[in-house]
């Protein structure tokens, strides 16, 4: 598919606009399942809560009492943190910046006013609760994706975009069933997951037992037709790759990012899906290191830049 | 009606009105139309347009802040007669400058004939050694030019400065006319505007025709320093209406003396480079060592030939405002025409009595910077104070050759809305030229700027300016001619003075 390749600058920005869109998408849904279960439960521990949620989003935090306002304004809505919604929509923007001559106006347009409103989303939020920012994020996140499929050419620029969407995917997945691994009792329950991931009414159409564990992890896992899926989002992933690597190569040049995502493939096709439960913490654990190593190799091959040239300037004799 | 213009008191030639309440023919029409709108409703659609602009990030960057450049509601007009005359002139003077740039850094032969001191070019701060020898494929250095005009108190167009290095704003052009047609559609079914969205495909072939001979497939990009840079939204615009790449330094690699971009699949060769970076830091190896904004090796990948960096460097010697002061020579000399377009009147200070007498009598003059853009620098003597005019004074006689002095022209104004109403502002006007070494092309209109502030004469984006749609009038009386050339200067154009045993020339001459 590929013989002309595209500018590596230009491929890297729009692999991270796909990573940070879906970022901001994931860490306003897991957030949400979370703000249900601090309004809404009497017994709720606060802090311990909001260390669950940091835990689960990979930011460490120190041994202290966590609240609930601080939480949000850490996760939510500060600008200059990378993992935060406000500042993952930051961050796409400023890759779209940087390929802007790549990427549809409208998308542009749709990004730029995003980043625009947040602001004036953030004031009133503060009045009427963080639920309308989330639902702000997640229309705008969808109308964005949707924007990606329907006005980009599904060229190697959008396969790479596609990569970095479903990579965070997998990421933001695995991080959320660690959650409930980790501290059963501070997290939502498996049902808030559900609602969380969008999974709700697809996964109650396929079984009638909404409190199984066991049915719950192995449908974010498994499922090969639903696209918040790991499994699903795994396959994505390698048929990006696929198509990105250039044409007429009869022997495969071994390539890492795709060795790296068969092996979680290969583990979880072969796995027996009534026992997934009890694998869950290796199970997850692998696919982090997985999406680290995707990303390394990938960056590796595709995005390398020579190192930064730094010019010895002599002093006059 | 609704709309209360302002009278203008400031003496200076008001593009709309003849005289107070009387408009000019070719604003009749114009003026009917925006008389039908209510205060409110102007008001309401000018936010409207600000909106746009911020929602489409069309913006520059001033101190580290993207703003919108204000774009006003009320279109300036030109006839189809008076633009015909400027494109010729604007044509001629591109044309000029082209040959000025070939003989300096080839030939010499204006030092032969005495028609210009060697050291006013050698003194210039923008004369490239680096750039003497490199010969550009088909003879192009200003494969854009944007040259400044303004209209004086009688009514006379005359060139403020010559923009032959990367001139910018061509983007607010195309942009403008876009978010005009949107807003005020009405206004475009009453009147025939010439469309400027060609811009960006003659741009294309003319970049595609000063490839170099050996590139069967030539690939075009835009270089670009990068988003922090004030353009940089022009540079995106620019390279996606072309279809081509918008490269920075570190997208770029040069290896024996050819130039690749690093791609997802290897390495690509580039022929062309329209770059939107100064010369200084375009290559470390041959100008600032200290900066990685360029490409290493660049320079002599052109001057063998591989590619085409486009404007070409060393251009600044001809934006010198020393040497804007000879364009009318080099007309007569390069190009035997005579000149259509008259430079505002200037002093050369490096002259000895010329000095003596400006610097007698300061208060009566503008002086500005040989080197200086976007209007910095400039003192307007009849507003200095005298403190700044002794600074000047002491300035000028210590680097005579920094400065030139001009008659204070008090800029043509333009009914423009500012809030309350519509009252007269002063404007400038930056058309663009694209040569593609067969013809140049000028872009029907260009940027007009506006100086919002009241009596405000520095018209720069920098400065607080805004902009106006520039509409040309289609009338069909006149052929609409991208301004050619009379026939007795084609045989000269764009390959500096005729030299023998010089094929090319030749060739051109007989098409």
């Amino acid at each position: 598919m590929s013989e002309r390749g595209m500018l590596s600058r230009l491929a890297e920005s729009l692999f991270w606009i796909g990573r940070y869109i879906e970022r901001a998408d994931d860490t306003a849904r897991i957030v949400d399942s979370y703000v249900h279960r601090m309004v809404e439960d009497p017994f709720n521990d606060e802090s311990a809560t909001c260390r669950s949620l940091f835990s689960i989003l990979g930011i460490e935090v120190e041994n202290q009492r966590l609240r609930t306002g601080e939480t949000l304004q850490t996760i939510v809505y500060d600008i200059e943190n990378p993992n935060s919604i406000a500042g993952a929509l930051n961050g796409a923007y400023e890759n779209a910046r940087r390929s802007r001559d790549y990427i549809s106006s409208e998308m542009w347009v749709a990004l730029n006013t995003t980043r625009n409103e947040l602001p004036k989303r953030e004031k009133r939020s503060r009045d009427f609760g963080p639920a309308t920012y989330l639902s702000y994020v997640r229309e705008r996140t969808s109308l964005l994706a949707g924007l990606t499929d329907a006005t980009l050419s599904h060229d190697d620029g959008w396969r790479f975009l596609v990569l970095g969407r479903n990579l965070e995917r997998i990421d933001m997945t695995a991080r959320l069933l660690r959650g409930r691994v980790v501290s059963e009792e501070n997290a939502p329950d498996w049902m808030a997951f559900l609602r969380a991931s969008g999974a709700m009414e697809a996964f109650m159409r396929n079984t009638r037992e909404i409190n199984d564990a066991n049915g719950v992890a192995a449908f974010l896992m498994l499922d090969r037709l639903f696209p918040r899926s790991v499994l699903y989002s795994l396959n994505l992933a390698d048929e990006c790759l696929v198509e990105i690597q250039p044409v007429g190569q009869r022997i495969s040049s071994g390539d890492a990012a795709r060795q790296a995502l068969a092996r979680a493939r290969g583990t979880l096709e072969f796995i027996d899906p009534r026992q997934l439960i009890d694998q869950l913490p290796e199970l997850l654990e692998m696919l982090e290191a997985t999406c680290f190593r995707v990303t390394d190799a990938v960056t590796d091959r595709y995005f390398r830049h020579e190192d930064a040239v730094v010019w010895n300037i002599e002093e006059g004799l | 009606m609704g709309v209360v213009f302002e009278e203008d008191a400031s003496g200076a030639w008001n593009e709309m009105f003849s005289s107070p309440g009387q408009p000019r023919p070719i604003y009749e029409r114009l003026l009917a139309d925006i008389n039908a709108y209510q205060p409110q409703e102007l008001r309401l659609r000018s936010e409207q347009l600000a909106r746009t602009f911020i929602d489409r990030g069309v913006t520059f960057a001033h101190s580290g802040e993207e703003r919108p450049f204000p774009l006003d509601l009320v279109p300036r007009i030109l006839g189809a007669l008076e633009w015909d005359r400027l494109a010729r002139g604007i044509a001629q003077r591109v044309r000029a400058l082209e040959a000025f740039l070939a003989d300096v850094y080839g030939e010499g032969r204006i030092f032969d004939e005495a028609l210009m001191p060697r050291r006013v070019i050698t003194s210039s701060p923008h004369y490239c050694r680096a750039a003497f020898g490199i010969t550009p494929p088909n003879g192009v250095r200003i494969a854009v030019a944007g040259i400044d005009l303004i209209r004086d108190e009688h009514g006379n167009f005359c060139v403020l400065e010559d923009n032959v290095r990367i001139p910018s704003g061509v983007s607010y052009v195309i942009e403008n006319r876009r978010a005009m047609t949107q807003a005020f559609s009405a206004l475009f079914s009453d009147h025939r505007v010439h469309p400027v969205d060609s811009y960006p495909s003659r741009l294309f072939a003319a970049l595609l025709a000063a490839a170099p001979a050996k590139a069967l497939e030539p690939v075009i990009v835009v270089l670009s320093p990068g988003v922090f840079n004030a353009a940089y939204f022009e540079h995106v615009l620019l390279a996606r209406m072309m279809g081509v790449e918008l490269v920075e330094g570190r997208d770029l690699v040069c290896r024996s003396n050819h130039v690749y971009m690093r791609t997802t699949n290897g390495e690509r060769a580039v022929h062309v480079i329209y770059r939107r970076v100064d010369d200084d830091w375009l290559d470390p190896l041959q100008f600032r060592p200290d900066t990685v904004i360029g490409v290493a090796g660049l320079v002599n990948a052109a001057r063998a030939g591989n590619v085409v960096i486009s404007n070409g460097i060393g251009n600044g010697v001809a934006d010198d405002k020393l040497i804007y002061t000879y364009v009318p020579e080099f007309i007569r000399f390069y190009l035997g025409e005579k000149p259509l377009l008259d430079n505002v009147e200037t002093h050369r200070l490096d002259d000895d009595e010329v000095r003596a007498e400006v610097l007698g009598q300061l208060a009566r003059y503008v002086i500005k910077p040989v080197d200086g853009s976007g209007g910095k620098g400039i003192v307007i003597g009849p507003r200095a104070t005298t403190t700044e005019l002794k600074a000047l004074h002491k300035a000028i006689s210590a680097a005579p050759r920094n400065f030139i002095a001009q008659r204070p022209v008090a800029l043509s104004t333009h009914p423009t809305f500012v809030g309350e109403g519509i009252a007269p502002r002063h404007i400038d006007l930056r058309p663009f030229a694209v040569n593609d070494g067969e013809d140049v092309w000028v872009l029907p209109g260009g940027l007009t700027r506006v100086a919002l502030g009241e009596g405000e004469l520095i018209v720069n984006s920098s400065r607080g300016g805004g902009s106006k749609d520039t509409w040309v009038l289609n009338d069909e009386s006149i052929p609409f001619r991208g301004a050619v050339p009379p026939a007795s200067a084609r045989s000269r154009r764009y390959a500096g003075p005729p030299r023998q045993n010089d094929e090319y020339i030749f060739e051109q001459g007989e098409q």
